[in-house]
């Protein structure tokens, strides 16, 4: 049901209703498809769980759901929620949870409607998996913040207008301690983007240099001092669980080399077969393994199988990239076009063979490294004693770098 | 095709736990030990309170001819635990394998239903005269080694059956005149000679079958003795896999038990990244695995026709992710891991054995190139 007292009346027939008004009062045919994410916005059923007034109706988020559905067959616009996820996935939650009114009310509904894009200034050049040993600074000057350093790996910064960003405000405390977080303006004077170009030819990312950027203190979320736990609310929010939607067998990668397999017999060989049949196992078993978290998760039995499956779409992308080029032959041997191109989504199947051997070889490294996840699951899952770590307790500028 | 159940129910949990219980109390890995040496086919008593006084002989075996009317879910259940424990019991060997190429006989007949209901009261024990290395899966039926005379008696040989040992009654695929037909041959005939073979597996042991023109019921004729045999066949290579899923369970959570508590450089070996990360590997290739025996199980319960399919992906995944987690677990156990005294040989040797049962993974993946259209180079 419906948040304590607030709301008793949302619940999924209240919500249909609400829709329907909406789609009777901005048909989607005929309305700006801007426009109508604006109203949809300010009829609170752009995200229900969030408050009154921030789009959302205090309702229970599995009910988004039902709204999700009734817009989709209603033909109604969407905001490219994969455009805008570092947004909608990591921005948000925690502005809705650390930000002040005045915060809430002017970033979060350009941020959903996807007017204004965001993106995570987090990682460093030095600081990756290690990212509580990040050197970017700010220093307080009157009601600002002077910021200096150097981000990597930013996704959408050529396109946003607003960063999450955290930055180091105490060098004399221990490096989880002396970290504040912002919301940095990326039109800002001494703010620069350039593209981080990578192994596919492509700039998917960036790097931001940041040079004597003024940052105001009514741009800082939590307390100072506080960043490393906001950043944990961001961070939680990253590992978003895997998604409702069901995947048939041969859904993933495995089903392109499978239909090249089956279309062209000329290009088999027996060891190809060998490892071919293996990694449709895999890629089967995998699949079997996401359905069984997607049940367990639907009758409230969340498990941490979640962290299993990156490691291991991870793992069966790169060996099923690898058997194509193979499998291709002589065609292996080609690229299909190594130009700098800025694309706003990582698209797999949209390229050829190479692209994917390639641009896999980043799924063990992004969003977690798989070393770093294995580490996670021996310590969280299955209890085995933590690394040793000399760095804890020294204050951040003590640390050998 | 519905949507496969892949998760536990909590008839499933309550079962489970009342076999662990017991396998707790009433198998520790000492007594599997000593039965193993004792030279008894199986643990007479152990499979007395489980099979019988519990029920589990009869978890296949439908309600009204004597059996518990469950399905392969819950039988994977138990076999998981029996895995955990490497229980010396015939439950692969009768209660599955017996019991299921007994259920696709003729069930309207007296021979056939008494025996199914013998077996599944847990007091007569069964086994299926076949190779326990007898593929499941593939198109065809095991040849028949055993000839089926005229005079109602059957001669010939069948080397490496898992269970017959301990066995009352061998299930005989044998050919005559007739064709093709399974046969019941009770074991106490003086024309039956079952020889222990010495065997990898000490808590499955396998024995040489040889009939001299034992007396014989004929229980199927070709019409059904191959569909039959091919069904018991693929049951019990996908039950085999839950057992699988136990042993490397068992594996894993004794080797990280031994880690975090042994020190070695002044720091417990299990806070070493090489060794966390081998297991952490471990515990991801349980998780896959867990998924592909539940839904080989579930396909089997629910007849789906992609069972085929289901059945090949969980026994080649099953098989050698039991075998990893096996020989990692006496490899980071170190010195005391190769020892007589430590079970952790018991699980190696369970789980090599449980690779090669009922096919191969190779042959496993060699049979699903068939079933989803992945055929192999010609030539």
């Amino acid at each position: 049901m419906s948040a304590a007292g607030q709301h008793p009346a949302v619940d999924a027939d209240e919500l249909r209703r609400r829709v329907r008004d909406l789609l009777d009062a901005h048909p989607p045919a005929t309305t700006e498809p801007l426009d109508f994410l604006r109203a949809r916005f300010d009829a609170g059923l752009a995200w229900v769980h969030y408050p009154a007034g921030l789009g959302g109706l205090d309702a229970p988020r599995s009910l988004q759901a039902v709204v999700d559905a009734e817009l989709t067959a209603a033909g109604a616009p969407d905001n490219d929620p994969r455009r805008i996820g570092i947004g909608l996935g990591m921005a948000a939650p925690t502005i809705l949870g650390f930000g002040t009114d005045e915060q809430r009310q002017r970033l979060l509904r350009p941020l959903w409607t996807g007017e204004e894009v965001w993106c995570q200034l987090f990682s460093e050049p030095g600081a990756g998996s290690d990212l509580a040993a990040l050197a970017t600074r700010a220093v307080r000057d009157g009601e600002d913040w002077v910021v200096d350093g150097q981000k990597v790996w930013t996704s959408s910064a050529h396109i946003a207008r607003w960063a999450i960003l955290i930055a180091r405000t105490d060098p004399d405390q221990p490096k989880h301690r002396g970290i504040s977080y912002f919301i940095c303006d990326m039109t800002d004077p001494g703010v620069e983007v350039r593209p981080l170009r990578q192994i596919t030819g492509e700039a998917e990312f960036n790097e931001v240099f940041l040079t004597g950027v003024r940052i105001p203190d009514s741009r800082r979320l939590g307390e100072i001092g506080e960043g490393w736990r906001v950043a944990q609310t961001t961070l939680m929010n990253e590992r978003v669980a895997i998604g409702g939607g069901r995947v048939p067998r041969e859904g993933g990668m495995i089903g392109l080399v499978a239909d090249t397999w089956r279309e062209r017999p000329e290009l088999r060989t027996h060891d190809l077969h060998q490892r071919l049949l293996r990694l449709w196992m895999e890629s089967e078993a995998a699949r079997l393994a996401g359905e069984r978290l997607r049940q367990q998760l639907a009758v409230g039995q969340p498990g941490p199988e979640g962290s299993a499956m990156k490691l291991a779409f991870a793992r069966l992308n790169q060996h099923i990239s690898a058997l194509e080029v193979e499998l291709l032959g002589e065609e292996g041997l080609r690229y299909d076009d190594w130009t700098l191109r800025r694309p706003e989504l990582v698209d797999f199947t949209g390229r050829e063979a190479g692209y994917r051997y390639l641009r896999a070889k980043g799924n063990s490294i992004e969003g977690g490294t798989s070393e770093v996840l294995l580490n996670i699951i021996a310590e969280r899952v299955l209890g085995l004693p933590p690394e040793p770590r000399t760095d804890k307790d020294l204050p951040w500028k003590d640390l050998p770098r | 095709m519905s949507t496969p159940d892949l998760l536990y129910s909590e008839a499933e949990d309550d079962l489970r736990a009342a076999v662990r219980s017991l396998l707790t109390d009433r198998c520790p890995p000492a007594t599997v030990l000593s039965q193993a040496e004792s030279g008894r086919a199986h643990d007479v008593a152990l499979w007395g309170a489980l099979g019988a006084d519990m029920g589990t002989a009869g978890l296949l075996v439908p309600d009204k001819l004597g059996g518990q009317g469950a399905t392969a879910r819950e039988a994977a259940v138990v076999m998981e635990e029996l895995g955990r424990a490497v229980a010396p019991v015939p439950y692969l060997t009768s209660a599955v394998l017996a019991a299921s190429a007994l259920l696709g006989c003729d069930t309207d007949q007296e021979p056939v239903a008494r025996l199914l209901g013998a077996l599944a009261e847990g007091r007569t024990v069964g086994a299926l005269a076949l190779p326990l290395s007898t593929v499941a899966g593939v198109p065809g039926t095991p040849a028949a080694t055993v000839r089926a005379d005229g005079d109602g008696t059957l001669s010939g040989q069948v080397s490496g059956v898992a269970g017959a040992a301990g066995a009352d009654v061998l299930l005989v695929p044998a050919t005559g005149a007739d064709g093709y037909g399974l046969y019941a041959v009770e074991t106490a005939e003086t024309s039956v000679t079952v020889e222990p073979l010495t065997s990898l597996d000490l808590t499955r042991p396998l024995a040489a079958v040889t009939l001299t023109g034992a007396p014989a019921r004929r229980l199927a004729g070709p019409d059904r003795a191959a569909t039959a045999i091919g069904r018991a066949l693929l049951t019990g290579a996908g039950l085999l896999a839950s057992e699988q899923l136990g042993v490397a369970e068992w594996c894993l959570t004794e080797t990280v038990r031994h880690t975090r508590e042994r020190h070695q450089f002044g720091r417990p070996i299990g806070s070493f990244q090489a060794l966390k990360h081998r297991m952490a590997a471990l515990w991801l290739e349980l998780v896959s695995a867990r998924a592909t025996a539940r839904y080989a199980a579930d396909a089997l319960a629910t007849d789906s026709p992609d069972t085929p399919v289901a059945v090949a992906v969980a026994q080649a995944h099953c098989a050698e992710v039991a075998v990893r987690a096996a020989e990692e677990c006496v490899q980071l156990h170190g010195g005391i891991g190769m020892t007589w005294e430590h079970p952790a040989h018991l699980y190696l040797k369970r789980a090599k054995s449980d690779e090669i049962a009922l096919g191969t993974p190779g042959r496993h993946r060699q049979a699903l190139a068939g079933l989803v259209d992945l055929a192999a180079p010609t030539g």
